[in-house]
């Protein structure tokens, strides 16, 4: 209904338009056409100079109430080295172009409105100038040389690749619809090796887990960067072209897939330090939150951002990340916080190519970790609290047999026995509740005497080592779930001497 | 007065007769077999004049469809607050309807309507409907010729434009949507339906359409080329043709050199979805599975596109100038300033428009070191744009401008070239573009430089010869309303998206709020939506102003009602088949003696007076 009433009235405006033009048409011709037609064109060629003073004022009017968005300039100042580079060189073509949009709209309104049609008048016969010609073909030419090498110039040194020589970090920004994934390299300094085949729930970059380099690169949520230090974003895009933006860096760079892109930038104001500039312009000194007017306000909770800037469908608008930029030191306390991405989400699952070993690092844990836990054990007064459980002990399924990886903690176990001669410990063998419980006895004690065995053979005095079995008969979780069961199938060491 | 008329009517006749050349036309059935049924004489036509209002009205159509659909899209950057609850009866499932009754447009078909604006814009509206009008309509009669070299590729030309709007249009209705990845469609966005609902079906019929499309340009283009160099008649060298010629015939050589790259460019697209080629394609994990395409560029897509359409931006600029060129020396009274270097530019413009294509692709991962050589040559184009435009204004000075409606669009359009050319200059060079490419920065510099100023130098055309084309005029009243509408609402929608590029507000965006950065500019984006509003209002009013005129327009009474020199306004009112009824008239002198010699106007068929210096020199 709405719908028809709405179209009703344009019909009916569209009309009402059409008969007041014919009337004054028709009006004018009765009046005499050429008396319509002079007050006509002095009417038209009054309107062309109010347009021109109207516009041009307009012009001004909203460049000064919209100075603040201007490049460079109010609280719009690039966070990069090269930023304001850039800025001024659009200021300076802005002033350019700003004077020749004045003088050429000046002369044209004004000779339309100046040589309109006039009674009496004559038009000169002027087909050309070549002087006049020679003069303003000569003009934009010198003022676009002059444009083209300072842009150039600039140009050049913005996009000049890193010397590999040179102090710089190196981190990687991967697109794909709809987000970014960050990827840090790590101690190693150096990102590791990336395959699109190899890409699956767990490793959204395709990471190739074989290539040393990748265990340590990090996938942090925010792009954190110190300040001052030149950054070079390696950038890559797994399904359709990104673009990598940050405005207020002036960095913008299309993420294309298969082939690797990448900007430098140095960023030379922190997240904090923008916030004080910001903090001086009336539009910042608003809660950010309208709802909750003595909550922070719009420069307390400034980010920089980083965007898309290239269409990559229906999500395009959203593809957002935090970038946060940190003095030196707080890098360094964050970058400590940040973990593996392998070791977070890899290592131990079916993708680890690593399953049959450990790293360095991983062993002195888990000595340090069964350290601790036999010097509690030895300290506690309560003989429940004298157990030490061996978490990395494990037997292939039905069978006594130690897996591979066992070795290591039982190493711990001997070394700490030949430290500690006094002690005499009992290994229990336990098992969940699968299976005959009799075989399950049988099982736990074949088990208990595996570590032992492994204990006596690497030099501990076999008489200082009970091996017990306790079958499925002291279980610690419940048997009902299998994570219940796998904690309950275990093996432990109590000390019953010290 | 009428005496007056009566007098310039038969001393065009009279010269015609006397020196015109006879190649026995009248010997011809009046109505020949072409022009005998009803579908012969409107549908099939080979005649160009109504394949050139086929191709106007056509392109019409297209712009009211292209326009409406930013009004829709504005509606919701502008208002995203506003339930668009109330367009669910046109758009259907394309309008989210939630619990509350409140209606946002569907993110998919936001990018499906601006893909489309763009795409049946530039190569329905500005491409087809504009050089595709008035080649047709001013070629064979301003260079003095029956018709087109082949009268009936010209017609299939207009039915390839037809056939390939059918495709497009059937593919606004598809179930999954019609194509949505940006009128550039890059790859990998365009070649993988898992990437976009768009790029499904409806990439398949865009690109189908566009081929089609091309197959216009091209028999099109062939056909003006030849007319040019090979149907003018005796005396009209290459330098007595009017500024319009000129355009159309360089608009023609660039359309045909630089579509059939756009064609091989979708082709190789077309392979890639269909045929498993890896032109495009490389490294893409997608839709969960790694696909095997390895070792294409998506980069070559890009390069192929802009050597099509960096030309493209000409090809629809060029035909404006020229109209634009004769509109304001026939209506400021005044030869064209400095014709030599209006043609010189037309042509440095249209070479150059060949060597500047990868300055839309600076942030694209092209080399840098690349980006210096496009740096210059597009700065470069600058120069015969600049003395385009102080031609322009050096022929209104000292004239005697008419102020009515073809003037003062063309004037307007001097206005919106210089507005959008000048922000050309920050966007070609690279490194001001690293912070404003694809921001609106962009938007407002290509709609106020190709789309406005174009559409600018179509109506002052449009308007000019009108009663060449319906023997009756537009209406001056509504044409007036129709421009400053225009011209103020121009500038209203896109003036302001200066500021949101220089702010760095991406194009392309659905939403702003994701970003506290681009996230604040709600009562920008609403003004700017108002005034999407009330200019497309006043478009209709033009399209009402056309309509009315055709049938009840003042009727025109003489044949040259500006006093123009060309040729056209020798043929009678109403112009039959083969356009001059007895002989071809020759021509005597250039097209723009304009108050030579103390006199008004001197044809193009009056010979040079005893003693008179030709002004072709």
């Amino acid at each position: 209904m709405t719908g028809l009433i709405i179209l009703i009235s344009f019909l009916l405006l569209a009309i009402v338009v059409v008969q007041i033009s014919r009337i004054n048409e028709l009006s004018k011709s009765i009046r005499g056409e050429e008396y319509g037609k002079q007050r006509s064109i002095d009417r038209q060629g009054r309107y062309l100079l109010i347009f021109m003073v109207v516009f041009l004022v307009g012009c001004v009017v909203s460049a000064y109430y919209y100075k603040n968005y201007m490049l460079g300039y109010g609280p719009h100042t690039a966070a990069s080295e090269h930023g304001p580079m850039l800025d001024r060189l659009f200021n300076v073509t802005l002033i350019i172009t700003g004077i020749v949009f004045f003088l050429t709209h000046v002369a044209l309104f004004w000779f339309g409105y100046k040589y309109r049609d006039q009674p009496g008048k004559k038009a000169d016969f002027m087909p050309h100038d070549n002087k006049l010609e020679v003069i303003w073909t000569a003009i934009p030419a010198f003022a676009m040389f002059a444009l083209v090498i300072n842009g150039l110039v600039a140009w050049n040194k913005v996009m000049d690749d890193v010397d590999p020589d040179e102090d710089y970090m190196e981190i990687e920004a991967t697109g794909y619809q709809f987000a970014w994934i960050l990827r840090y390299p790590g101690p190693d300094g150096a990102l590791g090796a990336r395959d699109f085949r190899k890409i699956n729930g767990v490793n959204p970059l395709g990471q190739d887990w074989t290539d040393v380099k990748n265990l340590d690169d990090f996938q942090p949520t925010d792009l954190v960067l110190p300040k001052g230090k030149k950054v070079r974003v390696r950038i890559t895009a797994r399904d359709v072209l990104h673009d990598f933006y940050l405005p207020h860096f002036r960095v913008k760079m299309d993420a294309v897939p298969g082939l690797p892109t990448y900007f430098v930038f140095t960023p030379n104001k922190t997240t904090e330090e923008y916030r004080e500039e910001l903090s001086k312009f009336p539009e910042y000194q608003v809660p950010a939150d309208p709802a909750n007017p003595d909550g922070p306000q719009l420069w307390e909770v400034f980010e920089f951002e980083l965007a898309c800037a290239e269409l990559c469908g229906s999500g395009h608008y959203s593809m957002k990340k935090i970038v946060r930029i940190v003095e030196p030191d707080e890098y360094e306390a964050w970058l400590r916080e940040q973990q593996s991405y392998y070791l977070t989400s890899v290592r131990g699952g079916s993708d680890d190519p690593y399953t049959e070993q450990l790293f360095d690092f991983e062993l002195e844990a888990r000595k340090g970790e069964f350290d601790d836990a036999l010097s509690a054990a030895i300290d506690a007064e309560d003989p429940a609290d004298k157990i030490v459980r061996l978490k990395y002990v494990f037997f292939e399924t039905g069978s006594a047999a130690l897996t591979a990886l066992s070795r290591y903690e039982l190493e711990n176990v001997k070394d700490a026995m030949l430290e500690n001669p006094n002690i005499e410990i009992e290994v229990g063998g336990h098992t969940d509740n699968t299976g005959d419980a009799e075989a399950n006895l049988a099982l736990s004690l074949a088990r208990a005497e595996a570590v032992a065995n492994f204990l006596v053979n690497a030099g501990v005095p076999q008489e200082r080592l009970v091996p017990t079995g306790y079958g499925e008969l002291v279980p610690v979780d419940d048997n009902g779930t299998e994570a219940g069961r796998a904690n309950n199938r275990r093996t432990e060491l109590k000390i019953i001497s010290q | 007065m009428a005496n007056l008329v009566e007098t310039a009517k038969t001393k065009e006749e009279a010269l015609i007769e006397e020196l015109g050349y006879d190649d026995h036309f009248h010997d011809h059935h009046h109505g020949d077999k072409y022009q005998s049924s009803f579908v012969s004489k409107y549908i099939f036509s080979m005649d160009h004049k109504i394949i050139a209002k086929q191709f106007l009205i056509t392109g019409m159509i297209w712009a009211i469809i292209g326009a409406a659909m930013s009004v829709i899209f504005r509606l919701q950057l502008g208002f995203p607050e506003e339930s668009l609850a109330w367009i669910k009866p046109l758009l259907g499932k394309w309008i989210v309807v939630d619990s509350n009754g409140f209606g946002t447009l569907d993110p998919e078909f936001y990018y499906a309507l601006v893909t489309m604006h763009g795409t049946i814009i530039v190569f329905f509206v500005l491409t087809a409907g504009l050089s595709g009008t008035f080649s047709n309509l001013l070629i064979p009669l301003q260079v003095g010729a029956r018709d087109m070299a082949s009268p009936f590729l010209n017609m299939l030309s207009y039915w390839f434009f037809f056939l390939a709007s059918v495709v497009m249009f059937i593919s606004l209705f598809l179930n999954t949507g019609p194509f949505s990845g940006g009128w550039v469609a890059y790859p990998p966005l365009s070649a993988l339906p898992e990437a976009s609902s768009g790029s499904k079906a409806g990439m398949t019929l865009w690109t189908t359409s566009l081929v089609f499309f091309v197959v216009s340009v091209l028999l099109g283009g062939v056909n003006y080329i030849t007319t040019v160099l090979n149907l003018r008649t005796k005396g009209m060298t290459m330098w007595r043709l009017p500024l319009t010629i000129w355009a159309f015939f360089v608009t023609a050589i660039l359309g045909l050199l630089s579509f059939p790259v756009l064609v091989s460019a979708f082709f190789l697209l077309m392979f890639d979805r269909g045929l498993g080629t890896s032109f495009y394609l490389s490294e893409i994990f997608i839709g969960g599975q790694a696909l095997d395409h390895v070792g294409g560029s998506p980069i070559l897509y890009q390069h192929l596109f802009w050597f099509l359409g960096h030309p493209e931006v000409y090809i629809i600029i060029l035909p404006a100038m020229g109209l634009v060129s004769e509109v304001l020396s026939v209506q400021s009274r005044k030869p064209i300033f400095g014709y030599r270097a209006m043609v010189l530019s037309i042509l440095a413009i249209a070479f150059l428009s060949f060597i500047v294509w990868a300055h839309h692709m600076f942030m694209s991962g092209v080399n840098p070191f690349i980006s210096n050589i496009f740096v210059v040559f597009t700065l470069i184009i600058a120069v015969p744009s600049a003395v385009k435009v102080f031609n322009w204004i050096a022929t209104l000075y000292r004239g005697r401008v008419r102020m009515n409606t073809p003037a003062l669009f063309a004037i307007g359009f001097v206005s919106m070239f210089i507005s959008g050319g000048l922000t050309g200059i920050f966007l070609g060079n690279s490194a001001i573009d690293i912070q404003l490419h694809d921001t609106y920065f962009v938007v407002a510099h290509f709609h106020i430089v190709m789309g406005v100023a174009a559409f600018f130098g179509m109506f002052a055309g449009i308007y000019h010869w009108f009663p060449k084309m319906y023997g009756r005029f537009m209406n001056e009243t509504m044409g007036k309303i129709h421009f400053w509408g225009t011209m103020i609402g121009a500038y209203v929608i896109f003036w302001p998206m200066h500021y949101l590029g220089m702010i760095g507000v991406p194009r392309r965006y659905y939403s702003f709020d994701t970003f506290d950065a681009f996230g604040s500019f709600d009562g920008l984006n609403a003004f700017i939506t108002i005034g999407a509003i009330i200019t497309f209002v006043v478009q209709l009013l033009f399209v009402i102003n056309f309509f009315y005129s055709i049938w009840k327009g003042k009727k025109m009474t003489e044949k040259n009602p500006w006093k123009a020199n060309t040729l056209e306004w020798t043929t009678p009112i109403d112009t039959g088949h083969g356009n001059w009824p007895g002989k071809i008239p020759t021509v005597q002198r250039w097209a723009y003696d304009y108050g030579k010699d103390g006199k008004e106007f001197i044809t193009q068929v009056t010979p040079l007076a005893e003693g008179e210096e030709p002004s072709d020199h």
